[in-house]
């Protein structure tokens, strides 16, 4: 009760402010109406069966019954671990190799960057695509090179090279930051007490990074268990759960089931999301809080230094030579027989509905890439700086939409709104149209632009915002004039990470795209279905070069434009 | 220059936190009462901790007080957000928009004022000029040293003429001597444009050279208030004796009518209305304090260093350890660590405490 004061001058001083009362209930409509409503039909949904319409287990009962489920539920987590482990390891390979070796030549920098940026500028199936070409039946190595006739990749060792070196990247620059708070004299001091270098890693280094490595491991665990397009295209007999929720409603026609199903697949996620959330990240940087004190003396010795440099040149050179495998791939008449030059998948591409998709693609991303950075930078404004009542729900929500795989919110949208908002025929008019695909896409990439957001709000004095305050600004005005010019940059990028997450977005997307839209990824995924290898990369290079265009545009106007240029100088 | 100087007044305020840790509740700030006067400077100071700044934030608007009322220019300002009152605010970090130049800076308030452009720019210029920034206005912040900063943000708060100009510990981020020099010039320009003026510090010579009164904060209360001369000379506590200068304490007994007794040495002063019986604090200033040959109270010297302007000792008197700067030592006698002397000091010059 001793609060109750505060609490009611605090009360009025925040309704006075009637720009920021608005944004927040609107940010709460929005979440509640397109994250937490689409979730929870599906839990409704497969309890209270609308067929059967009392409280039951039966579905549940029947999903768990059918072998086909039960085994892409073994599927999905073998591969999940397999994938994290992988991915783990090479990514810290990659991060000590960065952080702790001195490298002879510049172009492995350049290789280190260029590789952990292709995964974020590439569509989802890229890789799947020049697995196939390289080590499919027609493969360039195994038929070509190797002579061998009968080379399956397909299924899981296939899906998990190429979640590997889609997801490792993300692990390396994981690792890498947290690798550089390590204080290089906590290593010396081990080092002067006669530690060999082995010895010094394996009860200093790795111990420190023990929590962090955890964290890539989940989140990249997370990342395949979620991942829908590569077990589709180079998955063959290999189901994951994902793949089994997509067929039992587009082959089975069975959407209780399927609702059912993507309850467990989110429980599962959503388990391992806040055990890395709530307990690993904060473990992680809990033990790593040290700046640097100054540089770290790097590893020359050579017996270390080759084999390190060596291995992770061949698995940069290895990732480039995929991606080269896919413009390869449009332009070769016939993969394995053919080798000789042609537009002509270009032009089937064109003729078979290609304007069209990228028309569409293009101009679904780009009404969704403002809107999602301007809702990003909201919420980690309101999260960062503001205090009301239900901030926390704000901030929970919109981070959680991370570990909902696409898949599941796909299921959701469609319980949700094909028939209205619980079947009431409110908002159904939304189904099947363009504005619930920019939903789709806003939802899928508001986590990382809020996270983005979030961080880099951290780093601005909150009396800078105060200031301005205390001089008559209202929180619009603030955020206006001060907050959005502060991050620029961060803003920027949310913008075309979101543009870019958007157009090569696919898991989600497929469920609720209608006949009247055609998108580039669907698209993809349909030729690569059909067997037309070609039109297939002919797509993905048209893709990857609108994608690639976007993030060169971006640094272009960050180095020209950015705010921050003249703000870091200060610090 | 300001449109008009507001007296502030806090009403029996109170700022209750919950302690991180224990998860208990603290006061932050414990019954705050305070009047000040229109167009007066005055100083909140502390020790880090003691709710200073808590105080100055809830005048300001960032906080919200859990007791009392906080009323400025007559008008109760409780319910009003930060940008809605009449206060401006000098921050510790300056706060300065780092994207805008010195003169966009200094226009923001004006500009959510939504003045004419040209007042804005002749406002601008003129409180630019005012603390010498003159010619400078396209800067930007991070072109400027730390001391044109400061002036850069001091100009922004006067600019808007606010009734009242709150200060939060602004000088702390300066080197020593830039410390003294701007201290100055506040002082002077709060004369000139004749503005009242909170200001927060834990520096206790700032808050001497630049306040007309000083509001000595301690674990949220206010210990005393008084003119920076009051309190030197007539501290109401231990706290703010050893906490303002620096000062020796002598237990002691009140033995008599105006009469006490120092280590078995009976030495007559008023007593005021400290009864016969009750202990007390002797209460000296080490330059108040003389060592000679002959005096009051024997002693044996501990140190004995020269400072150049004084003579600093150490003297035990008894189990007291005595601190003495006897200035201008050049043809006095000086003495060396294990003499004996006395101390001598004129009654006018001690303060007496009761401390039971």
């Amino acid at each position: 009760m001793k609060h109750s004061q505060s609490i009611r001058l605090e009360q009025k001083k925040f309704f006075s402010d009637p720009v920021l009362v608005f944004s927040i209930l609107l940010l709460l409509v929005f979440l509640v109406l397109f994250i937490l409503y689409p979730l929870a039909i599906l839990l409704i949904d497969s309890i209270i069966p609308p067929e059967e319409g009392t409280v039951t287990l039966s579905v549940f009962q029947r999903v768990l019954a059918l072998t086909r489920f039960r085994t892409a539920f073994v599927n999905t987590i073998r591969l999940g671990i397999l994938t994290g482990v992988f991915s783990t390891a090479i990514g810290l390979l990659f991060a000590y190799v960065d952080v702790y070796v001195k490298v002879r030549t510049r172009m492995l920098g350049k290789l280190f960057n260029l590789v952990s940026l292709l995964p974020v500028v590439s569509p989802p199936f890229v890789l799947s695509l020049s697995t196939i070409a390289l080590f499919g039946r027609s493969g360039l190595i195994t038929r070509s090179i190797l002579k061998i006739y009968d080379s399956n990749i397909y299924g899981l060792w296939g899906i998990v090279i190429v979640q590997t070196l889609t997801f490792f990247p993300v692990c390396y620059l994981m690792i890498k930051g947290l690798l550089k708070n390590i204080d290089p004299s906590l290593e010396e001091a081990a080092r002067d007490m006669g530690a060999s270098r082995g010895k010094v890693f394996m009860t200093v280094t790795l111990p420190l990074l023990l929590p962090g490595l955890g964290n890539a491991f989940l989140v990249t665990f997370i990342e395949s268990v979620a991942d829908f397009a590569n077990p589709m295209l180079i998955g063959g007999n290999y189901d994951t759960m994902a793949t089994t929720i997509y067929l039992q409603i587009t082959g089975a026609y069975d959407k209780t089931g399927a609702a059912a199903m993507a309850v467990i697949l989110l429980s599962v996620t959503l388990i391992l999301f806040i055990v890395q959330k709530y307990y690993l990240e904060a473990k992680s940087t809990a033990t790593l809080t040290g700046k640097a004190s100054r540089a770290r003396m790097l590893i020359t010795d050579r017996s270390v230094t080759a084999p390190l440099t060596v291995f992770c040149g061949l698995v940069s050179a290895f990732v480039i030579l995929m991606y080269i495998m896919v413009p390869l791939g449009a332009l070769f008449k016939l993969w394995g027989r053919d080798y000789s030059l042609s537009l002509k998948w270009f032009d089937y591409m064109m003729e078979y509905g290609g304007f069209k998709a990228f028309r569409d693609s293009v101009v679904l991303s780009l009404i969704a890439a403002p809107l999602t950075a301007v809702l990003s930078m909201i919420i980690a404004y309101l999260v960062v700086k503001k205090k009301f009542a239900g901030k926390g729900f704000i901030e929970f929500v919109s981070i959680l939409a991370m570990a909902v795989p696409g898949t599941v919110l796909g299921v959701g949208f469609i319980r949700g709104y094909a028939g209205g908002i619980f079947r009431s025929g409110f908002l159904q008019s939304l189904y099947g149209t363009g504005t619930i695909l920019v939903i789709v896409f806003i939802v899928r990439s508001l986590p990382v632009g809020t996270r983005s957001g979030i961080s880099a709000l951290r780093q601005i004095d909150r009396s800078i915002e105060e200031s301005a305050y205390d001089m008559g600004a209202n929180s619009g005005k603030v955020f206006m004039t001060v907050t959005l010019p502060l991050i620029k940059d961060s803003f920027l990028s949310g913008l075309v990470t979101a543009f870019v997450r958007s157009i090569t977005a696919i898991s989600a997307i497929i469920l609720l795209v209608t006949p009247s839209y055609k998108l580039i990824t669907v698209q993809i995924n349909e030729f690569a279905e059909k067997g037309y290898f070609g039109v297939a990369c002919a797509y993905a290079t048209v893709l990857i070069a609108i994608t690639y265009g976007a993030v060169l545009l971006m640094n272009l106007f960050i180095k020209y434009f950015g705010t921050s240029k003249h703000v870091k100088e200060e610090a | 220059m300001p449109k008009e100087k507001k007296g502030v007044k806090l009403d029996h305020i109170s700022k209750i936190y919950k302690d991180p840790k224990t998860k208990k509740d603290f006061y932050a700030v414990r019954d705050v009462s305070l009047e000040i006067e229109p167009g007066s400077f005055v100083t909140l100071l502390g020790p880090s901790g003691c709710g200073k700044t808590t105080t100055l934030r809830m005048i300001a608007g960032f906080e919200s007080p859990d007791e009392g009322s906080i009323i400025l220019g007559g008008e109760v300002i409780d319910e009003l957000p930060p940008n809605k009152r009449d206060t401006a605010m000098v921050f510790q970090s300056y706060a300065l928009l780092p994207h805008y130049n010195v003169f966009d800076n200094v226009a923001y308030g004006l500009r959510i004022r939504k003045l004419p452009k040209d007042e804005i720019r002749e406002k601008v210029m003129n409180i630019l000029e005012l603390v010498e920034l003159g010619g400078m206005e396209n800067r930007m912040i991070n072109q400027l040293s730390g001391g044109q900063q400061q002036r850069v943000a001091l100009a922004r708060a006067l600019v808007v003429e606010p009734g009242v100009l709150l200060f939060d510990e602004p000088l702390s981020n300066l080197d020593a001597k830039l410390r003294v020099s701007m201290r100055t010039e506040i002082r002077k320009i709060q004369r000139k444009v004749g503005i009242t003026a909170i200001y927060v510090t834990h520096d206790q010579s700032e808050a001497m050279s630049i306040s007309d009164k000083i509001i000595i904060m301690k674990d949220g209360i206010v210990e005393q208030t008084g003119t920076p001369r009051e309190i030197y000379y007539h501290p109401k506590s231990l706290f703010v004796a050893d906490f303002i200068g620096e000062a020796n304490f002598l237990r002691a007994v009140v033995s008599g009518q105006d009469e006490v007794t120092v280590e078995g040495v009976i030495l007559n002063m008023q007593t005021g209305d400290i009864p016969a019986g009750s202990k007390c604090s002797l209460i000296l200033r080490p330059e108040a304090v003389r060592i000679e040959d002959t005096g009051l109270l024997p002693c044996k010297v501990t140190f004995s260093c020269f400072m150049g302007a004084y003579q600093n000792y150490h003297v035990a008197v008894g189990e007291t350890n005595v601190v003495i700067n006897d200035y201008n030592p050049r043809s006095k006698k000086i003495y060396q660590e294990g003499d004996t002397a006395y101390l001598n000091f004129s009654n006018d010059s001690v303060n007496i405490l009761r401390t039971d």
